[in-house]
C-alpha cells in the first residue's frame, strides 16, 4: 500500500480499537463485552502489522506479471483448518444424540449450543473459505489479471476469519438469534455485511479490469452467489438490539413472516452459497483437472439463468403444512420441482466434460473425487424436489430424512468438490511439481465415500422409520407409539451415523497430512494407482 | 438483446442477476405482509409477560428450537398427539419465529399445562431421570439467578418491531418480572391484570430466588394456552 | 377486484407466458446457429491461461 492509504488504515483501525474498548466498557452482558474485546484485539493486531510495514519509499509496481496468490494460500489453509474443526464438532454432536452423557452436563458443550457451531463451521467457515479462495484464484486466471484492491482482499480474508471466531465463541457462550444458519447476533451480522460488501467489490472490480474480452461462466456463478448472499443476509438479519451495548436483539419479523423470510434466506443459503458458488468451482476446476473445455458452454448459460431464477422461489417448501398460507407453499413446491431440470442439466454438463476422457478416472483420483461430487450433486438435486412434494414432505419433515438429504449434498457435493479443488490448487500455489501422494488421495476418496454412504443411508432409514411410527395407528384407532418409544428406536442409527461422520473426519485428516507433506515439498514414491486397486481387490 | 454484451459487461451481469434473484422474493414474501388473511383473527393472543419473554430468550439461547418444533401440522396423528393444529396468530409475537424444523424431541406448541412445574424442573435438570430413553442434554445451570440488566429495554425493542406493549406494561416490567414467580409479592395480581391467563407462582421450587428455571418454565407452561379455541372459527379463517 | 386477486391472475396467465417466452428466448439465443464456435472460444478460457500468465 502507498503511505497515504497506510496512514489512513492506521487511523481507521486506531479509531475502531478505541470504539471497541469503549463499547466493551459499557457492555450490558458478558458476551458483548467479550466480543468487543476481541474486536479491539483484532484491531490492535492490525495496527501492529501496519506499523511494521509502513514505508515512505515510493512503491514500485511490482508483481504485476504474476497473480496475487498469497491470499489464496492462506485461504486453502483456513479451509482445511475449519473443515477439520467442523467435521470434529459434527462427530461430537452426532455422538451426543447416540450417547447423551457426552453433553457433559455443561452449558457450553450441550447439543443446542454446539449444533450451530457445527453447521456454521462446515458451511460458512469451511465452505466459505473454500469459496473465497477458489473464487479469487479462478477470477484472476480467467480474467488474466491480478486482484483489484489487494489490501481490501486481505481485509476480506482476515475479516471473515474474525467473523467466524465471533460467531463460534458466541454460540458456545449462548449468543444466538435462533434462526438456522443465520444465528450470529446483530453486531456480528453488521461486521459480516462490511466484509461481504468488500468481497463483492474486490471480485467485481477484478472482473472489470480483466484482459480477456469475455467473462468466463464460472465467474458468473461466483458473482451471482456473492451478490445474492449479500441481499439475503441483509434482509434476514434485520433486527432491533435491546441497546447499543447488548448482545441481544429481536428480529424485525415475527411469526409467519419471520418463517417465510428465514426460509427464503435458509433455502437460498443452500441455493447460492452451497450450489451457485460451488458450481463456479465445478465450472473452473473440472475442466482444468480434466484438461478439457466444459462439455457445452451454451448449456452452462442456461444453467446459470435458470438456477438463479428458480432457486429463489423454493424456500417455502421448508414450511409445508405449517401456518404459512397455502398459496406460498404451493409456489415453493412448484418451483422446487422445476429446479430438478436445470440442476440435472448442470450435472450432465459437468459429467460430460469428461466425455472421450473417461479413462482418466482410473488413473486420476482427484478427477474421480470431482466426478463423484457431481454425481452427488445430481442425487441431492433429485432428492430435494422429491422431498418438496407436499405428500412426501408430510412424512419426511421433522425427521432425520432431512438430515440425510442435507449431508448427501454437503458431504458428497460440497466437500468432495472442495477437496478436489484443493488437491488441484496446492501444488500450483506452492510451486510443487505434484502432490506428496496420489495414493493417499485415493485412500481419502474411498474412506470418505464409505462415510457418506453409511451416514446417508442410516439417516434415510431412521427418518422414514420414525416418520412412519409417528403416524401408526392400531386396530382400535389409537396411536401405537409414544414419542419416547420412537426415540428409543433411533439409537442404532445414531451410532451408525456417528461412525459415518468419523470416517469422513478420518478422510479429512489424511488430506491434511498429504497437503502438509506436499507443502514441505516432499514426494512419496507411490505404486501406480492401477496396481493399488488390483492389490486391494 | 445481444447476450455477448452481458458476457462482456460485468456491470450488466451484476444488475441482471440481482433483478432475476429479486423477483421470487418480492412476489412471495411481500404479499404476506399486506394480505389480511395471512394471520387469523383469534381471541386471547397477547404479548408475552416479561418473565415469559425472558423464558423465550433462554429457550432460544439453549437452542431448544433445534430439536423441538412449535408447529403442529393439520394431520390426524399430530392433532391427537399434540392438540389443535397451530395457527399463524399463535406466533405473531415471536421475533423471530421458533417453529423449528426437526423433531428430535416432541412438539412443544401446546406443552403448556401438560406437565407439572416439578416435572419440568426435574426433566430439565436431568431428562433421563424422568424419560429414560431421552437423548436431551441436562440443564442444571438454569438454577442460577436470572440476570436482566434492563427488562424495560427488552419490551421497548419489541415495541419497535411491532409488539403492542402498553406504556404501563413497560413502566411496570421490572416489578412484573419478579412478581410473576413470587405470588406473595406486591403486585402479583397486577401481573394477571396486565397479562391475562398469565400463570403466577413459584415455578422452580425455590421461592427466594428468581432463576432462569423460573423464566423457562413460565414460558413453557404458557405455550399454546393463550388462544381461546371455543371462539375460533376455522371456516372464516380458511386460507 | 381486489388488487391481490388481480395480481394473482396476472401472474398465472400473462406473467407465466412472459416468463416462458423469456426462457425460450434465452434457450434459442444460446443455441442459435453459428454460436457454437463463438462459445467454444469462451469454453477454452480456463485452458489457455497458462500461455498468458506472464505476458503483460
Amino acid at each position: 500500500m502507498d503511505p497515504l492509504s497506510t496512514m489512513f488504515a492506521l487511523a481507521a483501525s486506531l479509531f475502531s480499537v478505541i470504539l471497541a474498548l469503549y463499547a466493551s466498557s459499557q457492555a450490558e452482558d458478558f458476551i458483548f463485552g467479550f466480543h468487543m474485546l476481541v474486536f479491539a484485539a483484532a484491531g490492535g493486531l492490525l495496527i501492529l502489522y501496519l506499523a511494521r510495514t509502513v514505508s515512505f519509499q515510493q512503491m514500485t509496481e511490482k508483481g504485476e506479471a504474476t497473480y496475487s496468490d498469497g491470499i489464496i494460500r492462506y485461504g486453502v489453509i483456513a479451509t482445511l483448518f475449519w473443515g477439520i474443526v467442523g467435521f470434529l464438532v459434527g462427530v461430537l454432536i452426532a455422538s451426543q444424540l447416540a450417547f447423551p452423557s457426552l453433553n457433559l452436563d455443561l452449558e457450553w458443550t450441550s447439543f443446542g449450543r454446539l449444533r450451530p457451531l457445527h453447521t456454521s463451521a462446515v458451511i460458512f467457515a469451511f465452505g466459505g473459505n473454500a469459496l473465497i479462495a477458489t473464487s479469487f484464484y479462478c477470477v484472476q486466471r480467467t480474467c488474466r489479471t491480478r486482484l483489484a484492491f489487494e489490501p481490501l482482499a486481505w481485509f476480506v480474508f482476515w475479516g471473515y476469519q474474525l467473523f467466524i471466531v465471533l460467531a463460534a465463541t458466541g454460540y458456545v457462550l449462548g449468543s444466538t438469534q435462533a434462526k438456522e444458519y443465520a444465528e450470529p447476533e446483530w453486531y456480528v451480522d453488521i461486521w459480516l455485511t462490511i466484509v461481504w460488501v468488500s468481497y463483492l467489490l474486490v471480485f467485481f472490480f477484478t472482473l472489470l479490469r480483466r484482459r480477456e474480452p469475455h467473462i468466463y461462466v464460472a465467474n458468473w456463478f461466483y458473482l451471482g452467489f456473492i451478490v445474492t448472499v449479500a441481499m439475503l443476509h441483509v434482509v434476514n438479519g434485520l433486527a432491533v438490539p435491546v441497546s447499543p451495548f447488548s448482545s441481544v436483539s429481536y428480529s424485525a419479523f415475527s411469526g409467519v413472516q419471520s418463517a417465510l423470510v428465514q426460509w427464503w434466506y435458509g433455502h437460498n443459503a443452500v441455493g447460492f452459497f452451497l450450489t451457485a458458488g460451488f458450481l463456479g468451482m465445478m465450472y473452473y476446476f473440472v475442466p482444468k483437472q480434466a484438461n478439457r473445455p466444459v462439455y457445452s458452454y451454451r448449456l452452462s448459460i442456461i444453467h446459470f439463468w435458470s438456477v438463479i431464477f428458480l432457486y429463489i422461489w423454493a424456500g417455502p417448501h421448508h414450511l409445508h403444512y405449517t401456518a404459512l398460507p397455502d398459496w406460498a407453499q404451493t409456489l415453493g413446491m412448484v418451483f422446487s420441482i422445476m429446479l430438478w431440470m436445470p440442476s440435472w442439466g448442470g450435472m450432465i454438463n459437468g459429467l460430460m466434460t469428461l466425455s472421450g476422457a473417461w479413462d482418466k478416472l482410473r488413473t486420476d483420483p482427484i478427477l474421480r473425487m470431482m466426478v463423484a461430487s457431481i454425481a452427488f450433486y445430481g442425487m441431492a438435486t433429485f432428492e430435494g424436489p422429491l422431498m418438496s412434494i407436499k405428500s412426501v414432505n408430510a412424512l419426511s419433515h421433522y425427521t432425520d430424512w432431512t438430515i440425510g438429504h442435507v449431508h448427501s449434498g454437503a458431504l458428497g457435493w460440497n466437500a468432495l468438490i472442495s477437496f478436489g479443488a484443493i488437491y488441484y490448487l496446492v501444488p500450483k500455489l506452492w510451486g510443487r511439481r505434484e502432490l506428496y501422494s496420489l495414493q493417499l488421495v485415493n485412500w481419502h476418496f474411498w474412506i470418505a465415500m464409505m462415510g457418506i454412504v453409511i451416514y446417508a443411508s442410516s439417516m434415510w432409514v431412521s427418518g422414514i422409520m420414525q416418520g412412519l411410527m409417528w403416524r401408526e395407528y392400531n386396530a382400535d384407532g389409537f396411536l401405537v407409539y409414544s414419542f419416547a418409544e420412537t426415540v428409543m428406536q433411533m439409537h442404532p442409527f445414531y451410532v451408525l451415523r456417528a461412525i459415518g461422520g468419523l470416517l469422513f473426519l478420518i478422510g479429512g485428516l489424511i488430506m491434511v497430512y498429504n497437503i502438509w507433506r506436499t507443502i514441505r515439498g516432499e514426494v512419496k514414491v507411490d505404486q501406480p494407482i492401477s496396481q493399488v486397486i488390483t492389490v486391494g481387490a | 438483446m445481444n447476450h455477448s454484451i452481458i458476457e462482456k459487461n460485468g456491470t450488466l451481469l451484476l444488475v441482471l442477476s440481482l433483478i432475476v434473484v429479486s423477483i421470487g422474493g418480492i412476489v412471495e414474501i411481500a404479499p404476506t405482509f399486506y394480505l389480511e388473511n395471512t394471520i387469523e383473527k383469534v381471541k386471547g393472543m397477547r404479548p408475552y409477560s416479561p418473565l415469559e419473554l425472558m423464558g423465550a430468550n433462554i429457550y432460544k439461547r439453549e437452542g431448544c428450537n433445534l430439536c423441538h418444533s412449535q408447529m403442529i401440522r393439520p394431520f390426524r396423528d399430530e392433532v391427537e398427539r399434540y392438540g389443535h393444529y397451530s395457527l399463524a396468530a399463535e406466533s405473531m409475537y415471536d421475533h423471530p419465529f421458533v417453529w423449528g424444523s426437526k423433531r428430535t424431541g416432541p412438539d412443544l406448541a401446546r406443552v403448556g399445562g401438560r406437565y407439572s412445574d416439578e416435572w419440568h424442573r426435574e426433566h430439565l435438570k436431568d431428562p433421563q431421570s424422568v424419560v429414560p430413553s431421552s437423548v436431551m442434554p441436562g440443564y442444571k445451570h438454569l438454577m442460577r439467578p436470572l440476570s436482566v440488566p434492563n427488562i424495560a429495554s427488552h419490551l421497548k425493542a419489541n415495541v419497535v418491531v411491532g409488539v403492542p406493549y402498553t406504556d404501563e406494561q413497560i413502566e411496570k416490567s421490572a416489578e412484573d418480572l419478579v412478581a410473576q414467580a413470587n405470588p406473595d409479592a406486591d403486585g402479583a395480581e397486577d401481573v394477571l391484570a396486565r397479562y391475562p391467563k398469565a400463570q403466577v407462582r413459584d415455578f422452580d421450587g425455590d421461592p427466594k430466588t428468581l432463576t432462569e428455571m423460573d423464566a423457562l418454565i413460565a414460558y413453557l407452561q404458557m405455550l399454546g394456552t393463550l388462544v381461546d379455541f371455543s371462539t375460533y372459527d376455522a371456516k372464516a379463517n380458511f386460507r | 377486484m381486489e388488487l391481490y386477486t388481480y395480481l394473482r391472475q396476472m401472474a398465472d396467465s400473462w406473467g407465466l407466458l412472459y416468463m416462458m417466452l423469456v426462457f425460450i428466448g434465452v434457450v434459442i439465443f444460446a443455441f442459435r446457429p453459428g454460436s457454437k464456435e463463438f462459445y467454444e472460444t469462451h469454453a477454452r478460457i480456463p485452458l489457455d491461461e497458462e500461455l498468458k500468465d506472464h505476458d503483460k
